[in-house]
C-alpha cells in the first residue's frame, strides 16, 4: 500500500502553478487536500509521474460574497466552510449538506475544489451545486472559463476540467427571500458516502411554488436534477399530495444505476421516493424567510 | 512529460512533538511512515493506509490529519504533535488516564489515533456532550469495544482536564 513514485512540485504563486501544470502536462495531477487523490495512489489506482501540491495558494482560500453570489476558493476547507456564518446565511442549502460530508478529520483537510473535481457521484457537494445551479471557475493560461454546474459532472470521476485547467473557484447564487431549502441523506453511518440523497429548493409566493429544484446524489454515474419532478411542483399550491405526486415521479422516473452492496435499485428508488418528499416538506416550511 | 523526470529527494525541515527534525525524503514518503520509520516513533498506528480507521491520526499544526494520507515532503514547516507528546507510562495524560480507568480500549490497536481525537475535541470543547463524542470518535474505527467505553472515557478525561486545570 504504498504510491508509486512521483515527481513533487510545490507552486507558490497562481502563475507558477500554470507554469509546472504547462511544465508536466497530463503527467500531472493536482494535489488539494488528498482525502480522495491520497488513497487512491496507496492503492495505485492513481499513478501520477508529477505531483503539483496547491496547498501554499492561499490567494485559492476564501469565502466571500460577491453581489448575488457566494464564492468559495477551491482551497478551502471542508471544516472551514462548515463552522463559516457566512455560508450559513448565504446558502442554507450548502451549510446543511455539509452535516452529511465526511468527519471532522478528513474535514480539516479535504478541500470543496479537491471533492468537486474528484467528482465521486456520491458525494453530497455535486448535487448541492447542481440543485443551486452554481458556477465552477476554471483557470487555464488561456484565462478563465465558467463553467455551469449543471454540465461541469460527465460522469463517475469525470468532470469538464479540460488539461491546462484546473478548479480556481465555485460560484453559487446567494439565497433569495422566500426560498427554502433541504437536504436529506441516508447514509450507512454519519459521515459516510451518501446511499442516497437529495437536495431542495423551493421558491414560494402567496402559496404557490414559483421555482422548485430538486437534485439527486448516489443515484447514478453523476449527480442531476430531477427535473419531470420538479414540473410538477412550478406553478402549483404545494400541498401534501402535490409533494408525494413529485416524490413518486422522482421515484418512477429516475433509473438508480449507482448500484452497491449498500443499495440495490429498488432501495435507492425507495429512497428517494421518501428522502424527496421529506425534503420538499422542510423546504416549503422553511421558505417563509 | 517523459518518464525521464529525475525524481528529486525533497528536503524538510519540520517539528514533531517540540522537536525540529530536518530530513530529506522520497516525495512518495506517506507521513505516516516517516513518523513511524524515519524517527522511530511507532504510537501512530498504520491500519487501512487509505483514510478510513483513523489509527494514524495526528496533529497537524493544532488540528486532526490522517498521517497516511500526507507526503511526509508536505509537511516543511509544519508542527506536527502524536501520540507520544501526551504522556509517558509514568506520567500519563488525563485523557491517556481516562481511556485506562473506563476501559476504553481492549487490544489498543485503534488507541493512538483515538486519543488523538479525543485531545481535538477536548481542546476545542472542553465540556462536549456524550453526541459530541459520538461525533468526534466517529472518523476512528473501533472493533473491540462498541465504543460505549470510549464515549465515557472521553466524558471522564474531560472531567479530569477541568478538575486539574482548576487546580
Amino acid at each position: 500500500m504504498k504510491p508509486s513514485a512521483f515527481h513533487y512540485e510545490k507552486p507558490s504563486s497562481l502563475d507558477g502553478l500554470l507554469d509546472v501544470m504547462g511544465k508536466h502536462g497530463e503527467a500531472a495531477r493536482i494535489l488539494a487536500g488528498g482525502q480522495s487523490l491520497v488513497p487512491m495512489m496507496n492503492f495505485r489506482l492513481a499513478t501520477p509521474e508529477v505531483l503539483i501540491d496547491i496547498n501554499g495558494l492561499s490567494e485559492l482560500d476564501y469565502i466571500r460574497q460577491d453581489g448575488d453570489s457566494l464564492s468559495i476558493g477551491a482551497l478551502t476547507r471542508h471544516n472551514v466552510i462548515y463552522d463559516s456564518p457566512l455560508v450559513a446565511e448565504l446558502s442554507p442549502l450548502m451549510a446543511e449538506a455539509y452535516k452529511h460530508v465526511a468527519h471532522t478529520t478528513i474535514r480539516n483537510r479535504g478541500t470543496i475544489g479537491g471533492n468537486l473535481s474528484h467528482a465521486d457521484p456520491s458525494s453530497e457537494l455535486p448535487a448541492v451545486c447542481i440543485c443551486l445551479e452554481g458556477h465552477m471557475i476554471l483557470r487555464s493560461k488561456q484565462g478563465t472559463r465558467e463553467v455551469p454546474a449543471g454540465e461541469f459532472f460527465l460522469g463517475a470521476l469525470e468532470t469538464a476540467i479540460q488539461p491546462g485547467e484546473f478548479l480556481a473557484e465555485i460560484k453559487i447564487p446567494v439565497r433569495k427571500p422566500g426560498v427554502g431549502s433541504a437536504f436529506e441523506e441516508v447514509s450507512p453511518r454519519r459521515g459516510d458516502f451518501a446511499t442516497t440523497a437529495v437536495a431542495a429548493t423551493l421558491q414560494i409566493d402567496g402559496g404557490i411554488c414559483q421555482t422548485a429544484r430538486i437534485a439527486h446524489a448516489a443515484v447514478a454515474d453523476r449527480p442531476a436534477r430531477i427535473e419531470s419532478a420538479e414540473a410538477v411542483l412550478e406553478g402549483s399550491a404545494l400541498d401534501k399530495a402535490r409533494i408525494n405526486q413529485a416524490a413518486e415521479i422522482a421515484a418512477s422516473e429516475t433509473e438508480p444505476s449507482l448500484i452497491n452492496y449498500h443499495g440495490d435499485a429498488d432501495y435507492k428508488r425507495d429512497l428517494l421516493r421518501a428522502l424527496t418528499k421529506r425534503a420538499l416538506q422542510r423546504a416549503s416550511e422553511n421558505s417563509v424567510n | 512529460m517523459s518518464s525521464v523526470t529525475e525524481i528529486k529527494q525533497v528536503r524538510i525541515s519540520l517539528t514533531v512533538n517540540g522537536e525540529r527534525h530536518e530530513h530529506e525524503v522520497e516525495p512518495r514518503r506517506l507521513l505516516s511512515d516517516f513518523l513511524r520509520e524515519d524517527l522511530g516513533l511507532t504510537g501512530t498506528h498504520v491500519g487501512c493506509e487509505h483514510g478510513v480507521c483513523g489509527t494514524c491520526n495526528i496533529m497537524l499544526d493544532g488540528r486532526t490529519a490522517r498521517a497516511c494520507l500526507l507526503f511526509a515532503a508536505q509537511c516543511d514547516g509544519a508542527e506536527i504533535r502524536t501520540v507520544e507528546s501526551l504522556g509517558t507510562v509514568d506520567k500519563m495524560h488525563p485523557i491517556q488516564e481516562a481511556f485506562w480507568e473506563k476501559h476504553g480500549l481492549q487490544c489498543g490497536f485503534c488507541t493512538p489515533g483515538m486519543l488523538m481525537s479525543a485531545a481535538e475535541l477536548l481542546e476545542r470543547n472542553p465540556e462536549p456532550s456524550s453526541e459530541e463524542i459520538r461525533e468526534a470518535v466517529s472518523s476512528n474505527l473501533c472493533r473491540c469495544t462498541g465504543y460505549q467505553t470510549i464515549v465515557e472515557a472521553v466524558q471522564d478525561a474531560a472531567t479530569r482536564i477541568r478538575e486539574q486545570a482548576n487546580g
